[in-house]
């Protein structure tokens, strides 16, 4: 064999020629929870096999007990680099079941702040893909951005990484005016770093030639595979859930969908580049036309649906349906009808989608996450066979896992 | 343009017939359930005939009705065509004794995982799987936890009445 003339042994040897390796389960260049076993030639992967589950946590046996608002507290957990979108996700799955309808404006802001998240899941995984090829300062660099993102959650509904943000139907409460005021100070200065990012990457030859042509993934394998979101559209598909089912009316932006052509790792680093861009797009409308409300049109954050959305606590004490329905609601006694659905979103990884049955009674009969990265993470064996060690550890941070979603 | 559901009805109702036990148009995607022993033909057939076209597999997932006799476990199958971007749901149910769905790894790569992921929460035999082990819990656990039989502990339950943790 060729390849492994490299390795000499002595006649008659019956050690075997090549090196088990463990990449993980807890190695800082997986950034997450997962195992690689590698059979290394050198410094070549002749053989990957994945291990996952190490932080399964049963998110949809938990579900099939709880109503449906204690369910936004595990979807947080499953993407946690944009909790948000996973929690919008959620809300509208519920309001498809419920048929609850949101107000536009509740639609915007939904926007508003899926795009942020958005952005803060790409500002992670390019960075990080930096990190890995050996540029810490623009990862730095960005976070103070991340920093901004996670004040406007903590501005709208009180925490910043798991999230739990909004109510079926709506938001808690209203945007605050920090909080705009933060979304516009998001708009007006990150543009700059974000190209000052990209600059330090896009034309570098180092970083160019460490991710040109490595961990490339065919339109075709791409599409065997499931992949969905960037490292999809890295290979050259044009799907976009928000496109092509639009949600939250996403049908009222403007906005294009990147596409790579190999779908190797710069290609994915580009098409989440362009994405962020993108996105700021979509902010900057939506938020022109959360600003165009006027009067009491501003001040609507939630549909109006008192069975599932909790009334103000003001109602509460005073008014007997807010009362029997504040009760209900927080015991979770509230019937929700039998039905079906399936309801996705492009989450930051890709179709993020949620499979909700329900036979009547207080929580799901079945709950089924579509975690894209469980499902591209499969193809890492066939990606990286063949490759540079180093090659692979950036395949694994350009593809984006994040632990939390594909064990769930 | 969406694939009308009359075409797909009509093209798969001519296929196979008496393997399509039930259509629904209930929900928000068109679903049918098939016999699990067309259930691989059919998707076969999804996949390449040209006006049907659905190549892409969307989501794969196991369900548990334990009060259907002879057909308690169900796989379902979402498959998307991009180009035309519709959407349809594939239902088979299987017996609890005897699971035996066949795999559809010869046609999605994708449903590798998938599959491994439905028969380790609800013990369904993919046959012909390349490698069909547990993928989330641990190998040595002898029970798929998503069954209906495994119930998740009451919280209004008033039988456990522990002085120290009181509930």
């Amino acid at each position: 064999m060729p390849e492994q003339a490299n390795i000499v042994l002595p006649e008659g040897s019956l050690e075997k020629q090549t090196t088990t390796l463990n990449l993980g389960p807890t190695h800082p260049a997986t950034h997450g929870v997962f195992q690689n076993i590698l059979e290394m030639d050198g410094e070549r992967i002749i053989k990957a096999e994945s291990t996952v589950g190490y932080i399964h946590r049963a998110f949809e046996k938990l579900a099939e007990r709880r109503p449906l608002y204690q369910i936004t507290t595990l979807t947080d957990r499953l993407n946690y680099c944009s909790a948000p979108l996973n929690n919008m996700g959620w809300h509208m799955t519920c309001e498809k079941l419920l048929n609850v309808k949101t107000p536009k404006r509740v639609d915007y802001l939904r926007v508003i702040i899926m795009e942020l998240s958005r952005i803060s899941d790409h500002l992670i995984c390019n960075s990080i893909v930096g990190v890995d090829t050996g540029a810490y300062t623009g990862f730095l660099y960005v976070m103070q951005y991340r920093e901004l993102i996670y004040e406007i959650y903590e501005e709208v509904c009180g925490s910043r990484l798991t999230t739990n943000m909004g109510r079926v139907g709506g938001f808690e409460r209203n945007f605050s005016n920090t909080a705009f005021q933060k979304i516009e100070q998001f708009l007006e200065e990150f543009p700059k770093v974000w190209k000052e990012f990209e600059n330090l990457f896009m034309r570098n030859r180092i970083f160019i030639e460490r991710t040109k042509g490595t961990g490339a993934v065919s339109a075709e394998r791409a599409l065997n595979y499931s992949f969905t979101g960037p490292n999809l559209r890295a290979a050259g598909i044009d799907y976009d859930v928000r496109v092509h089912a639009p949600y939250s009316s996403y049908e009222d932006f403007d906005f294009i969908i990147p596409v790579g052509t190999t779908g190797d790792n710069y290609d994915r680093f580009m098409v989440r580049g362009e994405e962020v861009w993108q996105s700021l797009g979509i902010i900057r409308q939506a938020y022109q036309k959360v600003q165009a409300f006027k009067g009491t049109d501003a001040e609507v954050y939630h549909a109006d649906a008192p069975e599932y959305y909790l009334p103000a606590k003001a109602d509460v004490y005073t008014k007997m349906e807010a009362l029997i329905y504040h009760f209900k609601i927080v015991m979770g006694e509230t019937e929700i009808p039998a039905g079906e659905v399936y309801h996705s979103i492009e989450g930051a990884n890709g179709e993020l989608g949620f499979y909700l049955i329900s036979d009547g009674g207080r929580s799901p009969y079945r709950l089924h996450f579509r975690r894209p990265c469980f499902i591209y993470y499969q193809a890492y064996e066939e990606i990286v066979r063949g490759t540079m060690l180093s090659d692979a550890i950036i395949t694994l941070s350009s593809l984006n896992l994040i632990a939390g979603e594909m064990d769930a | 343009m969406p694939i009308h559901n009359d075409h797909i009805k009509e093209k798969l109702n001519a296929q196979f017939g008496d393997g399509i036990i039930s259509w629904d148009e209930s929900s928000d995607i068109l679903s049918l359930e098939v016999a699990p022993s067309i259930h691989l033909k059919l998707l076969t057939f999804l996949y390449d005939e040209p006006t049907l076209g659905f190549q892409f597999l969307t989501d794969l997932t196991g369900i548990h009705y334990p009060d259907q006799p002879a057909r308690e476990l169900g796989v379902v199958y979402h498959v998307h065509n991009l180009k035309e971007n519709t959407r349809l749901r594939i239902k088979v149910f299987v017996p609890i004794e005897k699971p035996d769905v066949f795999t559809t790894t010869g046609l999605f790569s994708g449903a590798n995982w998938m599959e491994r992921e439905t028969y380790d929460f609800f013990g369904i035999n993919f046959v012909g799987h390349p490698n069909l082990k547990r993928v989330l819990n641990v190998d040595e656990m002898d029970y798929h936890p998503l069954r209906k039989e495994y119930p998740l502990e009451d919280q209004t339950r008033i039988d456990k009445d522990d002085e120290m943790f009181g509930r």
